[in-house]
């Protein structure tokens, strides 16, 4: 009788775990879904400017230098800008979306609406993060799209241009969450991207060849963490790079996992968004 | 066998530490709530209700003890907890980038409810927004935003209701209409936690009240023992005089407007002796019955506490 009752409680426990489960990831859909709509619904800011930022880019910058630069020995200037275009665009709008989104609901109040729904720490980070990889990808494909007519093209090796567009932008989202968990106002998620984002971004290779600098900045080079996800995209295009793309897998993967344990720990905490 | 309470506080202690030193929001608040129970929390401004309803709903944790809902732990079991919750907050907030429809349908989904347009519907009507539901929030009024927020915490059907001062500042239709619903629910079942500062709506529809001050439950009991257990009589008259110094401590000055608490009748005739003899001459003089605010304020000043 007892082994009976034992056993139906069992069934009734793992039935409701199950339900438990398939809420949870209902939920972790649902935020996702969200955040996607939420740039969506303002694609002309979120997409659109970015792709013409690259565009403006692409023309001064080509304009100026392609009759006077050659990179990795034949590869034309334009051709060469194109793909660290593309990937800084990835990185800046991964790291936009999860940022502002954040920021946005912590000051309107409304992100009440997500800490009072039964979402764990990793549904948290799947939707906030995985919102980001989509807005990335969106604005770099739009940004490849409008660029590729400007020069001869290739794609050597397409499978690492996915695997670093990919981590790349997961890497980015992931640090935007916890610059919007930590950040309490605009201007300190806006000073995250100026000074820190922005000039690692600009300092990774996207406009030059980290090979053709003086050894000192070269090598100050090779600390940011951003060179390698430029210089690994890149190789998937041309098929050489400054560094092996497999020494670029692990940086950026490493990199990558650090952010992301920081990222989850942060959330698991409720630092900063539940007193 | 007693039922699981539908909230259960234990010891609840929630300290904040500020510039000055340690601050103890809530001191070892303990009371369970049954299901089904149309439960009133009072205080004044500071008293520690909203720190109370954060811990219960997540958005705070508490410093020391425990809080449950049906049987599951805020903090170890959150989910189960959370699902049987649906939480009104205090502060106007709203998602700008959707629509009444889009924002219900999201929020059904973070507790995995998902095809319940049925039960969307049923709440825009009778909630009075049937025909805001494709509205983007930014277009309502500050009303209609909050009506939305009720809908936003019934969508997932949850049992436990909990209101956190959600006729601040709100007109009389939409009170009314908030309230009737309200009290529909708490008919059908469902449980109601309400915070308020408006006294007369507590006194109508909670059962059983907590109030709280300074953190610490001063007072909890049903809310017709309330009443009952304090001065049964009120004196309330008008008078352009000072009143006599004895009868100062007792008595509650609004302007012109003065009310007295008196336990008898003998308490009564004592109050008008020493107006009488005091020279007073009290205009428009009712004796009526003591309501919840006077009890409120009694105990607030200290007086059962």
């Amino acid at each position: 009788m007892s082994a009976g009752m034992n056993a139906g409680n069992s069934a009734v426990d793992s039935a409701a775990r199950r339900t438990g489960i398939a809420a949870a990831l209902a939920g972790a859909r649902t935020l996702l879904y969200k955040e996607v709509l939420r740039f969506w619904k303002v694609s002309f800011q979120t997409v659109a400017a970015p792709v013409l930022t690259a565009i403006l880019y692409l023309l001064i910058f080509g304009h100026v230098l392609e009759d006077h630069v050659k990179v990795f020995g034949s590869v034309g200037y334009t051709s060469f800008l194109i793909p660290g275009l593309v990937m800084m665009s990835v990185l800046q709008n991964a790291f936009a979306n999860s940022s502002s989104s954040l920021i946005q609901s912590k000051i309107t109040g409304n992100l009440v609406f997500v800490l009072v729904a039964p979402l764990s720490h990793w549904a948290w980070f799947v939707a906030y993060v995985g919102a980001s990889v989509v807005r990335g990808l969106v604005v770099g494909c739009g940004v490849f799209i409008v660029t590729v007519w400007f020069a001869p093209f290739q794609v050597a090796q397409p499978l690492w241009v996915l695997v670093f567009g990919l981590m790349g932008a997961a890497m980015m989202g992931a640090l935007g969450l916890v610059a919007g968990l930590w950040a309490e106002k605009f201007d300190q998620i806006a000073a995250f991207q100026n000074f820190i984002i922005m000039p690692m971004t600009f300092l990774s290779g996207v406009f030059y060849s980290v090979g053709s600098l003086p050894p000192f900045w070269k090598a100050v080079s090779h600390l940011n963490p951003f060179f390698y996800m430029i210089d690994g995209f890149r190789h998937g295009f041309f098929g050489v790079s400054d560094v092996s793309p497999w020494v670029g897998l692990l940086i950026v993967g490493s990199s990558l996992a650090i952010v992301c344990a920081l990222c989850l720990h942060l959330l698991k905490i409720g630092y900063k968004i539940r007193h | 066998m007693p039922s699981t309470p539908a909230i259960s506080f234990r010891n609840v202690a929630k300290t904040y530490s500020g510039a000055r030193g340690a601050v103890k929001a809530l001191d070892d608040v303990s009371f369970d709530i049954e299901p089904g129970e149309f439960f009133g929390l009072l205080g004044p401004n500071g008293a520690g209700k909203t720190t109370l309803i954060s811990i219960l709903a997540g958005l705070a944790r508490a410093s020391g003890g425990q809080v449950l809902v049906h049987g599951h732990d805020v903090v170890t079991d959150y989910a189960a907890a959370r699902r049987s919750l649906g939480i009104v907050p205090q502060e106007l907030v709203f998602d700008p980038f959707f629509s009444v429809r889009e924002a219900l349908r999201i929020q059904g989904g973070y507790f995995g409810v998902h095809d319940n347009d049925a039960w969307i519907d049923e709440l825009l009507a009778n909630l009075g927004l049937a025909d805001k539901a494709d509205a983007n929030m930014r277009q309502l009024s500050g009303g209609m935003k909050r009506r939305v927020l009720v809908a936003q915490a019934l969508v997932h059907r949850p049992p436990v209701i909990v209101l956190d001062e959600p006729t601040a500042g709100v007109d009389v239709e939409l009170r009314q209409t908030l309230w009737q619903f309200v009290a529909r629910l708490n008919k059908e079942g469902h449980t109601v936690l309400l915070t308020t500062h408006y006294l007369e709506e507590a006194e109508a529809l909670c059962n059983r009240l907590a109030m709280l001050k300074q953190g610490r439950v001063v007072a909890l009991d049903r809310t017709s023992a309330l009443l009952a257990g304090t001065a049964s009589t009120m004196l309330r008259f008008k008078m352009d005089t000072p009143l006599p110094a004895s009868l100062a401590a007792q008595s509650r000055v609004t302007g012109r407007i003065v009310q007295i608490t008196a336990h008898d009748a003998v308490e009564v005739e004592a109050v008008l002796a020493t107006l009488r003899n005091a020279g007073c001459v009290p205009e428009d003089l009712e004796i009526g019955r003591a309501d919840l605010e006077d009890v409120f304020l009694e105990i607030m000043q200290g007086a059962r506490a």
